[in-house]
């Protein structure tokens, strides 16, 4: 009797301390701004720690001949750490815990970190490469909120539509392939695995059910949503495979596990076969557009504004984007490669049937206000339906 | 030579006082705290691993999560509980991941059996030796080594097709029946051991105790090995089932388009940064490995373990 009381004793105390720890820690209160943009710079910090993709932040550890980290080490006397993310909502979850000075973060994340209040404004003055940028990457709904700019481009890319040659004799013109006549290829199509892609199916809808009056496939309403997701059940079907890995693409379009299906021109470039091109549809197409972004807990903000400004100079900026597989920030860039075009780099025609990846929130992002849009949680929640 | 025998008291000396000879005196005299500062270490780390882990997931499953800004909310709500018992996507997931690990576990246990009955049993202490050897050999592999590989032999044009074309058959391609061929052949080391360990203990003396007695082979199997055995095919059924039930990897990377429960897991914790919907569906699987552990313990298997 005596035991049995103190081994409950021991589990109670153990679940009221657990419990306690869990309260203590749960959640931190969400500021509004997120700081002030800073007005001048001063003495550099002599480190600074940045959060990234895989392959924007290269010191030469992976491969000795990439390396555009130590440059900027030598010259600002900034020492860098860096930490690599997968996706956009680990990107959100580590920014959260303020470790970080500087984030690179795709239109799906930062809003998300500008309402939190995780960023800080960026002063696009003190950045003297901010002038070369292309036009049609400043001030978006992606990198500014109310005429406040968070930072600074890095490049961006297309979602392209990816088929085998040897299956399609003549080049298909629209995304229908994958969609509405996605039943001729069934088993062999592939679709990008991210609640995201449903802005894909939106885009298609945008010129194919006009009557849905779809103006942003990020911003759709109760019943643009459910028409967005039949058409991705009904693609389902035919669908062998989703990927998120692009190594994984890679080798099912190599295998001819994959005939057709959205894809990036990284995956183009890498594939060894030869028999699969790509194209950007007559619909238009999602695409991403990368910001660096600052934070407000940023414990060395000079030498954060040094770094935006290093990757955003022509040469850093070309390495980076050339690693990665995405159209550098501004055309000065392109002096530093020799694939601009296949990226279609500075081609504002191209750019602008880009719809790039932007968070869906509540607010509409088209403007409405009569109604009421469908958020990200809503999206992913689909998503799930959606692959069954 | 009668002199009485000298009764010689070995004088031990008394050790010294230190702090350590003080200590070790207190411990000997007193048992409980003796065993309070033996338990102390394990006791805390089951309670940091085990205990505090299932309470936070249990009780971050109640609470609900901020879509915009991504804050966990701490106010108890039964949203997401209901959500997983009442969806019909979540039930279908369910359903479909219990038929994986079924089928995983009932192929592991039929290609194990007849392994595990010649290595104890037919082979000689030397094959037996390097059997186990090859049994174990995989486990030094990484296990996504193992799984793209599957995933190169089950593409088109790949070695599995290669092999079954000249008899007409083709590929299963990416999808359930590769994920299951996957998983079968990761978790059959686990199954195999323990069937391997539960036949040693069957002492071939009744074995020829059994034919002595004029019963047939299938006989002897059926009436004496497979009750002598049933604990142990438990054992690894346990393991090739819980192993299945919470895989996430391989159904991605053979599995084509479906998601099992651990998929819904990862995309709740990672894309859709919802912890609190992953805690609810992380009940699912550990909802059904308590029942099928209770089953297993109704047939008494765990006592012989």
């Amino acid at each position: 009797m005596h035991r049995t009381t103190g081994r409950s004793a021991i589990f109670a105390g153990l679940a009221i301390a657990s419990v306690a720890l869990l309260t203590a820690c749960g959640t931190t209160s969400a500021g509004g701004g997120g700081g002030e943009e800073a007005t001048e710079l001063g003495d550099y910090e002599g480190s600074v720690s940045i959060l990234a993709w895989p392959g924007y932040v290269e010191d030469g550890s992976n491969d000795p001949t990439v390396d555009w980290v130590s440059a900027f080490e030598d010259e600002t006397g900034c020492q860098v750490t860096s930490k690599t993310y997968g996706t956009s909502d680990e990107a959100f979850t580590l920014m959260k815990t303020g470790d970080y000075d500087v984030v690179a973060a795709s239109g799906d994340a930062s809003l998300r970190l500008v309402a939190s209040g995780e960023v800080a404004p960026v002063n696009t003055d003190l950045l003297k490469n901010y002038d070369g940028i292309f036009d049609f990457l400043k001030m978006k709904s992606w990198n500014s909120v109310d005429g406040v700019s968070y930072g600074i481009p890095h490049g961006y890319g297309a979602n392209l539509l990816m088929y085998n040659t040897d299956v399609f004799t003549t080049p298909p013109t629209s995304w229908d392939v994958v969609f509405d006549k996605s039943s001729e290829y069934a088993g062999k199509v592939t679709a990008y695995d991210s609640p995201i892609y449903i802005a894909d199916a939106a885009v298609y809808l945008m010129a194919h059910n006009p009557e849905l009056g779809i103006e942003n496939p990020y911003a759709l309403d109760e019943t643009q949503l459910a028409a967005a997701v039949d058409l991705l059940k009904a693609q389902r079907a035919n669908v062998g495979e989703y990927w998120s890995d692009y190594l994984k693409e890679i080798q099912a379009f190599e295998t001819g596990d994959s005939v057709v299906g959205t894809t990036w021109q990284v995956i183009q470039n890498s594939v060894t076969t030869g028999n699969t091109d790509v194209v950007l549809p007559e619909e238009g197409t999602t695409g991403w557009s990368d910001t660096w972004m600052i934070s407000s807990q940023a414990k060395s903000p000079n030498c954060a504004y040094a770094w935006l400004d290093y990757i955003a100079s022509p040469e850093a900026n070309a390495q980076a984007t050339a690693y990665f597989g995405e159209a550098p920030s501004s055309q000065a860039a392109c002096d530093f490669r020799d694939d601009c075009e296949s990226y279609h780099a500075g081609d504002a025609d191209y750019a602008s049937k880009i719809w790039y990846w932007s968070t869906p929130i509540a607010d509409c992002l088209d403007g409405r206000t009569d109604v009421e849009c469908t958020d990200y949680s809503a999206w992913t929640t689909a998503w799930s339906e959606i692959k069954g | 030579m009668a002199s009485s025998p000298s009764i010689e008291r070995a004088v031990v000396p008394r050790p010294r006082e230190t702090t350590a000879r003080k200590i070790s005196v207190f411990l000997s005299q007193h048992a409980r705290v003796r065993l309070a500062f033996l338990l102390s270490a394990p006791l805390f780390w089951l309670g940091l691993v085990y205990i505090v882990a299932l309470v936070s997931l249990l009780i971050t499953a109640f609470w609900s999560v901020d879509s915009f800004t991504g804050e966990v909310s701490t106010q108890f709500t039964l949203d997401n509980v209901i959500t997983v018992v009442t969806g019909s996507l979540y039930q279908a997931v369910t359903l479909r991941t219990v038929g994986v690990a079924l089928l995983v576990t009932i192929v592991d246990i039929v290609i194990a059996l007849p392994i595990a009955f010649f290595m104890a049993k037919v082979a000689g202490p030397r094959l037996q030796r390097i059997l186990v050897i090859a049994v174990l050999m995989p486990l030094w592999a990484s296990y996504l080594v193992k799984a793209y590989a599957w995933r190169s032999v089950l593409s088109q044009g790949g070695i599995f097709e290669w092999l079954v074309r000249p008899f007409g058959g083709e590929s299963p391609g990416y999808g359930l029946p590769a994920t299951i061929i996957t998983l079968a052949y990761l978790w059959l080391p686990y199954v195999i051991l323990p069937i391997y360990a539960g036949l040693e203990r069957v002492p071939n003396s009744l074995l020829e105790a059994s034919s002595d007695l004029g019963a047939k082979t299938g006989r002897t199997l059926r009436t004496i090995v497979l009750p002598m055995l049933w604990p142990a095919i438990i054992a690894g059924s346990i393991f090739s089932f819980s192993l299945s039930l919470g895989d996430y990897i391989t159904v991605n990377i053979v599995g084509g388009a479906n998601q099992l429960l651990g998929n819904l897991v990862y995309t709740n914790v990672g894309a859709a940064n919802n912890l609190p919907l992953a805690a609810a569906i992380a009940l699912i699987p550990i909802g059904i490995m308590i029942v099928y552990l209770t089953a297993a313990r109704r047939t008494g298997a765990l006592e012989n373990l």
